[in-house]
């Protein structure tokens, strides 16, 4: 089990935050961060990566990361991590990318089989297309069979196609070794698709905690538009903010509306 | 013509390339971790730290020189071949450092960090992951520090004198064919360093621009 109370001041770009966190993720678990960007979702997870300090204690399986006198170094925690812009070491080549991490030519090979790297494993990585370059990340960070991954928006920067694939080869990966994952993401089909658990921080601090569904289907107050327009089929056109949307209505709802008044729609929220 | 070629003492050249393989050498060693230290730090000291190092690109060489020679006046190193390898170390401190900090700045900081997280010490992350992605930088400091190196005078004139053999480098060899208005030889000498510096100077920019093509393409 991973504990986490930690504490930091953070200095972003919207003054100064702080960053209070405290809770209990359970071994083999795969979470989910959502929030808005300084929000300190990038921050919690180099604090406890080791990259960056705090006040407070971090625990896993009874080790202490932080909180005893120094803490535990980077090189000790055994983690997986998963960057935005892959951070592959550009003088290797896929195979010694993961072979730097740990001498186990049979692992590395499992591992480029799994992900369909096999054929790439002497190119250089530079030569890599996006989606591959991510893959080979995702194989090196799991060559020490790391205790927890952690994941820092790691598909944003890939098309749509590309996505779901790197969701499906993260997925196989957590199966297959169940470590303990931590994602930060703001793409809610991929926060369904992977975590069990999805937790919300605002302001450094964590408001919401539950699985995908209740925290994200939960009903909103509303949300408050312009009617535009109505044709004969009973869609309206609608303003929300700087947005256009249409909304079909039933004959009895559209009943009464006139164009330029102002309405409130209510909409499951997905994000 | 022919005469003065066949008859030209080429011991000051081979005497400054030595001084400068040594130099360079040494100050490649001293330079690497100091460098990689610098750009790594966020320590208050660090500013006051690169305002040292880059002391001597603005200092006048007689300043230097004039300091050197009160100092290894107190531990017999004036006129030594020794004492201008120390001298020429601190006089190209910053030709060494200042390419080799920047290179390391410029390297990508979660890949180092990806390095730390695969469990390799900050040693093993410099030798496998950091030097070997600053390959232009690393040939523009050393081949910088060996060419400035050479071209070295005002703080060899003040603590060197011209010793044949022991302190007598190319630069001071031409100073002193001037003085003694032997303008053949001074051409000749002249023109060698010319040739040699220029050469040295457009291998670094070729491999270096060639090294941006290779990144540029992919």
């Amino acid at each position: 089990m991973l504990q986490i109370a930690i504490e930091k001041e953070l200095h972003g770009a919207n003054g100064l935050l702080n960053l209070e966190l405290k809770c209990n993720i359970e071994q083999g678990e795969f979470v989910a961060i959502m929030g808005k960007s300084g929000s300190g979702k990038t921050t919690l997870l180099r604090i406890l990566a080791g990259l960056e300090e705090a006040q407070g204690s971090i625990g896993m399986n009874h080790v202490t990361w932080l909180g005893a006198r120094k803490p535990l170094a980077v090189q000790k925690r055994n983690i997986g991590f998963l960057f935005q812009d892959y951070a592959l070491f550009e003088n290797m080549s896929v195979e010694e990318n993961l072979l730097f991490v740990k001498k186990d030519k049979k692992f590395a090979n499992e591992l480029l089989a799994l992900t369909e790297l096999t054929s790439l494993k002497k190119e250089s990585v530079t030569r890599l297309s996006g989606g591959q370059k991510q893959r080979v990340a995702l194989c090196r960070a799991m060559m020490n069979r790391p205790q927890l991954l952690l994941l820092d928006e790691p598909l944003s920067a890939l098309d749509s196609v590309m996505r779901l694939k790197l969701q499906d080869e993260i997925l196989k990966m957590h199966r297959a070794f169940g470590m303990t994952s931590i994602m930060v993401s703001h793409d809610a089909s991929e926060i369904y698709r992977l975590a069990s658990r999805v937790l919300i921080l605002e302001n450094g601090k964590i408001v919401k905690d539950g699985t995908p569904k209740e925290v994200m289907m939960e009903n909103t107050k509303g949300l408050e538009g312009e009617l535009l327009a109505l044709n004969e089929q009973n869609i309206a056109t609608v303003l929300l903010g700087h947005q256009l949307i249409e909304v079909a209505f039933s004959a009895q709802e559209a009943k009464g509306l006139k164009v330029g008044q102002k309405i409130t729609l209510a909409m499951h929220k997905t994000l | 013509m022919i005469e003065t070629l066949t008859h030209l003492d080429l011991s000051p050249f081979v005497l400054s390339f030595k001084l400068a393989g040594v130099t360079t050498l040494l100050l490649f060693f001293v330079s690497l971790p100091f460098a990689w230290y610098l750009s790594q730090s966020r320590s208050k000291t660090k500013p006051f730290m690169e305002a040292l190092t880059a002391l001597p690109m603005v200092l006048p060489p007689s300043v230097l020189g004039f300091y050197f020679l009160m100092i290894f006046n107190q531990i017999e190193l004036n006129f030594t071949f020794t004492g201008l390898v120390i001298a020429s170390c601190l006089y190209s401190f910053p030709f060494m450092v200042q390419p080799l900090q920047g290179g390391f700045e410029s390297l990508n900081k979660n890949m180092l960090e990806a390095s730390y997280l695969a469990g390799k010490s900050k040693f093993k992350t410099l030798l496998f992951v950091a030097l070997p992605n600053i390959k232009p930088a690393l040939l523009t400091a050393i081949i910088i520090t060996f060419s400035h190196t050479i071209g070295e005078f005002g703080v060899i004139l003040m603590i060197g004198g011209s010793i044949p053999g022991e302190t007598k480098v190319a630069s001071i060899a031409i100073y002193e064919m001037v003085e003694i208005m032997d303008y053949n030889s001074a051409h000749i000498y002249s023109l060698i360093m010319l040739l040699i510096s220029f050469v040295v100077l457009l291998s670094v920019y070729v491999f270096n621009h060639s090294q941006k093509r290779v990144g540029g393409f992919h």
